[in-house]
């Protein structure tokens, strides 16, 4: 149990998958302009990358593996990675026609998130077990979801800031991500 | 080679099952008219309008929330289509402030006397001479700004007709703030002719 929550602490916190592995930098700077649509994207990516992550691991190890094809991993990845986003797509639209309104056209963009891809990769580099590669896509998708939220809400505050101009808008939300990136090395002491 | 066709054919059949049983099991009724809308928009999702996408512009077209002529892209002609697939008065005057025509003008101090901008105005406007200063009459120019790209001295420039008595106009009655971020809920000023409101 306890390995457990390390591996989800690690993963959300230490190694986190956009400030310190720098992936998935897209929706990153690309969604966080408002808390609310920020967080419907770290939900709708957070059940893509954990579906997702378990979707490869069940394909590597009963498909893929057993017959001798690993260098079809890529391709039959993606091509999951894109049902599951197509599967949450309708979800979305049939239980929150708002949500889905607000995300708009980054919600098919979750396809070309490289942390989805990038997690489902180094599970089968790791050769995780199933629960862990479960959790690894969990975990992953948390420290998103986090990083999310917590930049969405800096921006929210510094379009209000007084900025000077030479800064103001994209230039200062760069600077406060390499700032926030700092802050998160030091999770990397955290004794797990 | 013939495997991994098949593994690839079969992930993609399954998938392509499971997602069109979902489908049939979610219930989505789609507005016919935001189909018939975002058909008509150019469907690049270029977010130029200030929307994510042509979906969501479609949306706040039919809201009446944005106006007509929201797409860059699309130009007059898309306007008019969504006129006239949305039965709203088309009104394509967003240019609150006067723009006086333009005529070039040489800026005495810089001109070198170089001709190239006689060679490049189209309707004769420029007279001079080589190594003699310049001048552009104004009955000839027709404000292309030819000759400013021309110069290597940027010794002309383009200047907006100076007002008198024959170009005077009065101003158009004043609009909402067009400054307002987004720029939505205009079209009741916008619609709202001098006419209807006298």
């Amino acid at each position: 149990m306890h390995e457990y929550l390390a591996l989800l602490l690690g993963t959300a916190l230490v190694n986190n998958v956009v400030l310190v592995q720098f992936l998935g930098l897209c929706p990153f700077m690309g969604v966080s302009s408002k808390i609310d649509s920020a967080l419907g994207m770290g939900l709708a990516t957070t059940f893509v990358l954990t579906l997702a992550s378990a979707a490869s691991w069940l394909i590597e190890h009963y498909i893929l593996l057993p017959l001798d094809v690993g260098f079809l991993r890529i391709l039959s990845f993606i091509l999951i990675i894109a049902g599951v986003v197509q599967f949450t797509e309708l979800c979305i639209r049939s239980l929150s026609p708002t949500l889905y309104q607000n995300l708009g056209i980054f919600l098919p963009l979750i396809t070309t998130n490289c942390a989805v891809l990038g997690v489902a990769l180094l599970n089968s580099q790791q050769s995780n077990s199933f629960i862990r590669s479960l959790l690894y896509g969990f975990g992953a998708a948390l420290g998103f979801l986090l990083v999310l939220v917590i930049f969405a809400g800096l921006r929210e505050r510094l379009a209000l800031a007084n900025t000077s101009k030479l800064f103001a808008g994209s230039p200062i939300a760069f600077i406060t991500a390499g700032l926030l990136s700092m802050a998160f090395l030091g999770f990397s002491g955290l004794p797990l | 080679m013939i495997t991994s066709i098949l593994i690839l054919t079969l992930i993609g059949t399954l998938l392509g099952l499971m997602l069109s049983t979902v489908n049939h099991l979610l219930p989505y009724a789609e507005d016919p008219l935001i189909a018939r809308i975002t058909e008509l928009l150019p469907g690049t999702q270029c977010g130029q309008c200030g929307y994510a996408g042509c979906g969501q512009a479609a949306a706040a077209l039919i809201e009446s929330k944005a106006p007509l002529t929201l797409c860059p892209p699309g130009g007059p002609s898309m306007a008019r289509q969504l006129a006239q697939a949305l039965d709203r008065p088309l009104d394509q005057s967003a240019s609150t402030t006067t723009r006086l025509p333009s005529f070039a003008r040489v800026v005495p101090e810089l001109c070198i006397g170089c001709t190239k901008c006689i060679q490049e105005c189209p309707t004769d406007a420029i007279v001079g001479a080589p190594k003699q200063l310049h001048v552009v009459l104004n009955q000839a120019c027709n404000g292309c700004g030819a000759c400013v790209d021309a110069c290597p001295t940027e010794g002309i420039l383009l200047a907006e007709m100076a007002f008198n008595l024959s170009n005077w106009r009065w101003s158009k009655p004043p609009l909402p703030n067009p400054f307002r971020i987004p720029l939505v809920a205009l079209d009741d000023g916008l619609n709202t002719t001098p006419e209807s409101s006298l």
